[in-house]
């Protein structure tokens, strides 16, 4: 190939138009030509009255089978009815309804692509295409009516009445934005985010008890290797916005060996004969943990699979979580119930920006 | 004498007439019928997958309307006295228990809400396809690049509507996906907290989001979708749709057949064929069986449950990151581990959307095309495209890492850590695989313009050698495998007017170089007449 037919220069004008073909390699000398549209085939039914006509007659049948589609639908609606009390009963009708409402929307779909393919000329045709941009005279005459209704209104001339025109456009949405702050609550009626996100239900003394029957635990039925899951006492569904409590205060307690057990010094105290509380709110975006590796002593979160080990304070060992799930401290009670000591010292669930502040 | 009226065309006298006549005097719409009637529109199944989206929203706002009537968008809470015995007397959402209502007591409603939920699939699906093949072919070419990005808006859109309506039944698996999306919110620097309260109307999950989500499915989203579809398709009547090459097809016309009657037959009947098999598939198979989850609760949650397939990517992409990445910077956490992912996502989102700039930049070409190119004859784009499409296929089937795992009984730690590999790996060997396929490909229908079809036959020559006998291959045949433009690297940086040459102008010098390098040009008459002697003068970089 030799430089003469390239044209690499990107301001070479191509015939095309006047337009830059930019690094095209267009060599209008040396390149086949266009053989144009390619005959038309006739088809079966262009050449044989008969194919013709059998064309025809099953694009009528199409158009039969759709009607008796439709009716055969409606005909299920009420044979095939739903009993309230006999859930079985749902099925025959979703089936049989949907089955004639399919048959006649598909019956009339295929008749009609049919009569088109086979009964409707087919010969192709031609569309001339115009370039894209207007002739020379319909933007000569667009630049017109522009040029007027600048100089009838003075819009470019009068710039004080410009500039204040868009200065009190850009203002004017602004109250629309504004008014969406009681999206959300007030801190003063609901509190500030971040301090709400620090908080739970569990205070110093609440019971541990099970999910979600709000049975108390005692600390000597908690086998080795088990899991309990856990809400703190007092929360049903009579509570006071409970989905929001219990969204933060789920807990897992896990019993082990204490000789397995990994304690930092300062949270020593934190664990009961073994027996460890763990927020079940993953510390990536707040799935609950619910998968207890019974040999591992590994939490698996069932969302993007971080694991942790409730054995080692339950810190990070896989997955995209950062931070370990925060741990409940807890104790018995002089009736041998498990009960928390205070609240999580740290916020559960998801980081928040405010959160290490 | 003057007459001041044009006297009226004789009366009509059939209906359609009399009916057509009152239109007409009242809209003059036979300008538009004249203008738009015959007008042309090439013929391929691949041109069918805009249609099958556009049909699948059609669906969606018909089955839609239906749910509406009967849903109740609201967390109040109620006890479940319905007739899906399992979950008696549970406490749950009104908008729970109306999707229970829906699905077992209003006849046709479970078929409704399954015929809306594989039609919400469909849509996404075959916009994403439809996708494809714009990209693939080139069709986003001048004129057509803001059509592309109309085009991109409504895929967005498409993934915002599904992901609210999964939101809506206030299952167990559509809460957790909302907790989700609570979690992601959060981790945006400075504001999170304040964007998950304002979505939230407090602290998850709140008793709002379900209404305020109602109103973006039902209205807002649709309202855009609309608009959008609307805007797309004005821009495909104003720019004529594209043709593949082939005799008589150039760049300034088009042909096909025209819209009445034979378009309209084919596309009005397609529109029932593809509402035909949603409405089949929605009586057939289950999907999105709410009342097996349950009402939502934060406690409990199900391992191996996945998203509607389009929410998959993103989903897959927060899981392949590695722990332990998050700072604390003056006081305020920057959670890495979500930003970067949801990053990565948006950079190939964003890259998709500006591609036909970057490439029209790079070739400097500012022609219109309305031909289309063959994917093996744009190797670069087509190698390219392939790369992106491995980056979004191993973020989707991260999702399942987990679902993998179990599967093939192998650690679920293997599979994500293979699939961090292949997030990287994955698309530059795609890329390369790829163009050496393209560039194979072309030289096949070198060899075919040359030496023609291999037609199977062997025979013997006088002298004893064996030969296989070559059908040459007729002039339309041929056209339709010489007809595109090769490209050639800009060789040479321009300086500007100061005599220096720009970090700009070097930059794309090197893309171009990228792009262009391997090419394979199309056959021209010259190498045909002395073809047999010679039979590849390929251009060797
Ligand atoms: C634009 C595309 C749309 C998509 C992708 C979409 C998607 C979805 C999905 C995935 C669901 C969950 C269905 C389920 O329960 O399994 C849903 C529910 C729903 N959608 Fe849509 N939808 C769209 C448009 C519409 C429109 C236009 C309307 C109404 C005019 C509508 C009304 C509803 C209602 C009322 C529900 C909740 C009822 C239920 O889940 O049973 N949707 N949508
Ligand atoms: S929410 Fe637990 S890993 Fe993502």
């Amino acid at each position: 190939m030799t430089n003469s037919d390239q044209r690499s220069d990107e301001d070479a004008i191509d015939v095309q138009g006047g337009y830059s073909s930019g690094i095209a390699v267009i060599d209008p000398e040396d390149s086949f030509t266009d053989p144009g549209i390619e005959p038309h085939r006739p088809r079966k039914t262009d050449l044989f009255p008969e194919a013709e006509k059998r064309s025809a007659r099953t694009v009528v049948a199409w158009m039969v089978l759709s009607a008796i589609g439709a009716v055969a639908a409606i005909v299920a609606y009420v044979v095939f009815p739903i009993d309230g009390h006999d859930i079985s009963t749902v099925r025959p009708n979703n089936l049989f309804l949907g089955l004639g409402i399919a048959l006649s929307l598909l019956a009339l779909g295929i008749g009609a692509v049919h009569w088109a393919r086979q009964l409707m000329v087919d010969e192709e045709t031609i569309d001339i295409r115009h370039p894209q941009r207007g002739s020379e005279e319909a933007q000569a005459g667009a630049l017109e009516v522009l040029d007027a209704a600048n100089k009838e209104s003075g819009f470019g001339r009068r710039t004080l009445i410009r500039r204040s025109l868009i200065g009190a456009a850009v203002l004017t949405p602004l109250p629309g934005i504004v008014m969406l702050r009681d999206l959300a609550p007030l801190a003063t009626q609901g509190g500030d985010p971040a301090e709400l996100l620090r908080h739970t239900m569990w205070t110093a003394g609440t019971r541990l008890t099970r999910d979600p029957d709000g049975t108390p635990i005692k600390a000597s039925d908690v086998q080795i290797g088990s899991a309990v899951h856990v809400i703190p006492e007092g929360l049903t569904n009579e509570t006071e916005d409970w989905l929001n409590k219990k969204a933060k205060a789920v807990v897992l307690v896990v019993r082990l060996e204490e000789e397995d057990l990994i304690e930092a010094e300062e949270k020593k105290s934190w664990s009961y004969h073994g027996i460890v509380a763990y927020s079940k709110i993953c510390t990536h975006v707040g799935c609950p943990v619910a998968l207890v590796e019974q040999h591992t002593h590994h939490l698996l979160c069932p969302c993007h699979q971080s694991t942790f080990d409730v054995a080692d304070g339950a810190k990070v060992i896989f997955g995209p979580a950062n931070r370990a799930l925060p741990q409940l401290p807890i104790a018995v009670d002089d009736e041998g119930y498990l009960v928390a000591q205070s609240d999580f010292h740290e916020p559960v669930g998801p980081s928040f920006p405010e959160r290490a502040l | 004498m003057t007459t001041t009226e044009s006297a009226p065309a004789a009366a009509p006298r059939t209906f359609i007439g009399k009916a057509s006549n009152y239109l007409e005097e009242r809209s003059g719409i036979s300008v538009a019928v004249k203008e738009f009637g015959r007008k042309v529109f090439p013929d391929h199944w691949s041109f069918m997958l805009g249609e099958v989206a556009l049909y699948s929203f059609v669906v969606l706002v018909l089955s839609g309307t239906f749910l509406t009537l009967f849903f109740q968008p609201s967390m109040a809470e109620v006890e479940y006295h319905g007739s899906y015995a399992p979950l008696s007397g549970m406490h749950m959402s009104a908008a729970y228990a109306s999707t229970l209502h829906i699905s077992f007591e209003v006849r046709g409603g479970l078929l409704m809400r399954q015929v809306h939920h594989w039609a919400a699939l469909m849509f996404v699906a075959a916009a994403g396809l439809h996708m494809l093949r714009i990209f693939f072919t080139g069709a986003f070419r001048k004129p057509r690049e803001l059509n592309w990005v109309v085009g991109f808006t409504l895929f967005v859109l498409g993934m915002a509507a599904g992901f609210t309506g999964y939101s809506l039944p206030d299952d167990l698996l559509s809460g957790n996906g909302l907790r989700i999306i609570d979690g992601v919110l959060k981790a945006i620097p400075i504001v999170g907290t304040w964007l998950s309260f304002l979505m939230f109307g407090g602290e998850f999950p709140g008793s709002v989001i379900i209404s305020r989500l109602y109103m973006a499915h039902i209205m807002l989203i649709p309202a855009l979708i609309i608009a959008m579809i609307g805007l797309h398709l004005l821009m495909v009547v104003l720019h004529k749709h594209t043709q593949y090459p082939g005799p008589g097809r150039t760049n300034n016309n088009v042909v096909g057949y025209p819209l009445l009657p034979v378009y309209a037959g084919k596309a009005g009947g397609f529109f029932f064929i593809v509402f035909g098999v949603l409405v089949a598939i929605g009586s057939l198979v289950t999907i999105n069986p709410i009342w097996a989850y349950g009402p939502y609760d934060p406690s409990p949650v199900s391992a191996g449950t996945q998203p509607d397939w389009y929410i998959g990517p993103v989903d897959g992409a927060l899981r392949l990151v590695p722990p332990h990445i998050e700072s604390v910077i003056f006081g305020w956490t920057f959670s890495w581990n979500i930003l970067i992912p949801s990053l990565i996502f948006g950079i190939v989102l964003i890259s998709v959307a500006i591609y036909p700039f970057v490439e029209a930049w790079v070739t400097g070409d500012r022609r219109e095309h309305h031909v289309l190119d063959r994917p093996r004859n744009a190797p670069t784009r087509t190698a390219i495209g392939a790369a992106l499409m491995t980056a979004y296929s191993v973020m989707w089937a991260a999702a399942s890492g987990d679902l993998m795992a179990t599967h093939f009984h192998v650690d679920v730690f293997l599979v994500t850590h293979v699939l961090q590999v292949l997030l990287f790996v994955g698309p530059v060997v795609a890329y390369f695989i790829t163009k050496r396929i393209c560039l194979g490909l072309q030289k096949k229908d070198r060899e075919i313009v040359l030496h023609g079809i291999e037609s199977g036959e062997i025979v013997r020559l006088a002298s004893g050698e064996y030969v296989e006998v070559h059908k040459p291959i007729d002039e339309y045949e041929r056209w339709r495998l010489v007809d595109f433009t090769s490209y050639a690297p800009i060789e040479r940086t321009h300086p500007n007017a100061d005599g220096k040459i720009t970090f700009g102008s070097r930059m794309r010098a090197a893309l171009s170089r990228w792009f262009y390098e391997d090419r394979i040009s199309p056959v021209k008459p010259s190498e045909l007449t002395s073809g047999h002697e010679q039979p590849e003068s390929l251009p060797d970089n």
